[in-house]
């Protein structure tokens, strides 16, 4: 090995971060954009926006715009089942539905926000959203006929089944 | 010496024979209509100049049945998936029009110049590139599978499924993926200590997002930009997707728009009530990200007509979200016994490998199999053993050992040891 190539060795291995070697292309984001985008709700419920919505107004919204593909009553056909099934988790046929199965409240909102209804995803006001969540988990009594949900009383929502999954990740990763 | 007059004589008398062969069709040569023989062995490729050039080449006419296998939409035209038919391919590179599909509310048609990836949440300075930027960082090309969460749901079921290797296992498909490393562009907004969860977010119709852990997504995520040497196919999310080498298919967010750096797992939707995994004992694993060490013998299966006792070329690909694959071992008799495939290579990580062993079958109807064990140890289970661990119908990461009962009668079956 050369002396040159020696010491090009030792710089490379002792400072990998050399500014030649690690470009900075991204420009400062756009907070427009990212607000504009940033619609993920965790499940503590940082990201839900203003607004509420009540079971009453949930069952006009589901009924015009959800049950052609779910069913009355969230009972599923030709798209998935979303009430129903509590506590069949452990029988012999599990039925797997929003109600049944789903760890949080807050999934559910998030996930009718961003893709519901199939035909005009993001079409929904945050408000029809509320009022849709509330609807859905009233069918089986998860929250009450007179329900109104917002951005404080949703992540209080505790689902059936909360407690029913294994983190395989922090189970099985080295740290 | 012997073996070598034999070979001479039988040349000799091969020779002759041609040459009588040709003294007949010399003889007596029919003629067409403008006094060329009928047939003189010269075709009409020979005769014609062919076609020209075209921008970009496509298969033979005659190979229009090698396709994806594309199952009846779901709630919308969309919804749904396409196999890739690995029982009409060879190697291990998958052709990229021939890559598996799974989307959850069609394929977007997306503007390179006009799409952005957002790097924001805790982070020292929020960023956005656009692919001009992404295509100016140093690029790295690596060949790993895609498989999907739920392939091989099939073999869930209770009687076995009566579909090719594609049909059953088809949500898998293998490709050159070339783009650019992720950690450094997560150091570049300078990801905050608190930041252990990654949001990645898909720009179409569904806004499919999943969580990621940080450490992981930093030292193994690429940004993909090209596969098998051109840029990604829409079906693939062009014009970026988030690759994570080996883990199931839907955590590698297609069509990338947006990654929020979060203090922990967001809870969406498809890694909550879907990809999700329900045990016997009716709670389900979840974060359960590597896709588990699998093969299947693709050559002879399901549906194929085998041609009577004689030779034959076992031949399948295995592969492991774990690493490599150590080893294939393959049984011809039910499982009775195994023998170890050659596996030619390139043997690589998180990659197709594809593995051969020749057979002399006997015409009696028995039952082919294959078992693959990664270097990390892990080996293929048998069906019934993977089963036991569920409730029925669970689907996801099924990797249990597929059976094909090959029969007296030239059939090739699913079955179920």
């Amino acid at each position: 090995m050369s002396r040159f190539a020696l010491i090009a060795f030792f710089c490379v291995a002792a400072s990998p971060a050399f500014a030649a070697d690690v470009p900075h292309f991204g420009a400062p984001a756009d907070p427009a954009r990212v607000k504009a985008w940033d619609i993920s709700i965790a499940p503590d419920g940082a990201g839900l926006p203003p607004g509420k919505g009540s079971v009453a107004e949930g069952a006009q919204v589901y009924a015009a715009k959800c049950q052609s593909c779910h069913g009355p009553n969230g009972e599923g056909k030709p798209a998935d089942r979303l009430t129903g099934g509590i506590g069949s988790l452990t029988s012999a046929q599990p039925v797997k539905t929003v109600a049944s199965y789903w760890p949080y409240a807050t999934t559910l909102f998030d996930y009718i926000r961003r893709a519901m209804p199939v035909t005009a995803p993001r079409s929904l006001t945050d408000a029809e959203t509320y009022s849709l969540v509330a609807y859905i988990l009233s069918v089986d009594g998860i929250v009450k006929k007179n329900a109104v949900l917002d951005a404080k009383s949703l992540p209080k929502i505790k689902m059936p089944n909360r407690d029913g999954f294994i983190d395989m990740f922090n189970k099985t990763a080295p740290r | 010496m012997k073996k070598n007059m034999s070979l001479q004589t039988s040349r000799r008398t091969l020779l002759q024979a041609g040459l009588a062969g040709l003294g007949v069709a010399a003889a007596a040569p029919a003629q067409t209509a403008n006094g060329q023989p009928a047939d003189d062995y010269i075709t009409p490729a020979m005769r014609t100049p062919g076609r020209p050039f075209t921008a970009y080449g496509m298969p033979a006419s005659y190979e229009a049945g090698v396709k994806r296998i594309v199952t009846p939409p779901g709630i919308s035209p969309g919804t749904g998936v396409s196999r890739t038919p690995l029982e009409m391919l060879e190697g291990i590179i998958t052709p990229s029009g021939l890559h598996y599909e799974r989307h959850h509310n069609g394929v977007p048609d997306i503007d390179p110049a006009a799409h952005r990836l957002a790097i924001h949440g805790l982070v020292k300075t929020p960023l956005e590139f656009s692919m001009d930027a992404l295509m100016r960082y140093p690029r790295i090309s690596r060949m790993h599978f895609m498989e999907c969460g739920g392939n091989s749901g099939a073999n869930s079921g209770p009687t076995p499924s009566q579909q090719t290797a594609g049909g059953i296992h088809g949500l898998l498909s293998c490709s050159e993926w070339t783009g650019v490393a992720l950690g450094p562009l997560l150091d570049e907004a300078g990801v905050m200590p608190t930041g252990t969860w990654l949001l990645a977010e898909s720009g179409d119709a569904a806004g499919l997002s999943r969580s990621v852990p940080l450490a992981e997504a930093h030292a193994q995520g690429i940004l993909a930009l090209f596969q098998n040497g051109e840029r990604l196919r829409p079906e693939q999310g062009y014009p970026v997707r988030l690759l994570m080498p080996g883990w199931e298919g839907n955590l590698n967010i297609k069509w990338l728009h947006r990654l929020k750096v979060t203090t922990g797992p967001m809870m969406t939707k498809d890694e909550t009530s879907k990809y999700t995994q329900l045990q016997a004992d009716g709670r389900a694993r979840q974060f359960n990200f590597l896709m588990p060490v699998k093969s299947v013998i693709t050559r002879p299966s399901g549906g194929m007509t085998m041609q009577g006792a004689g030779y034959y070329e076992i031949s399948g690909v295995a592969w492991s979200g774990h690493g490599a694959i150590a080893k294939v071992e393959v049984s011809r008799d039910s499982g009775a016994t195994w023998v170890a495939a050659e596996m030619p290579g390139p043997v690589l990580p998180k990659c197709l490998t594809r593995f051969r062993l020749p057979w002399d079958w006997d015409g009696k109807t028995t039952v082919l199999m294959s078992r693959a064990t990664d270097d990390a140890g892990n080996v293929q289970p048998v069906r019934s053993v993977w089963i036991a661990q569920f409730k029925p119908g669970q689907g996801y990461q099924n990797n249990s050992i597929q059976s094909w009962q090959v029969g007296a009668d030239n059939s090739v079956k699913n079955t179920y040891v």
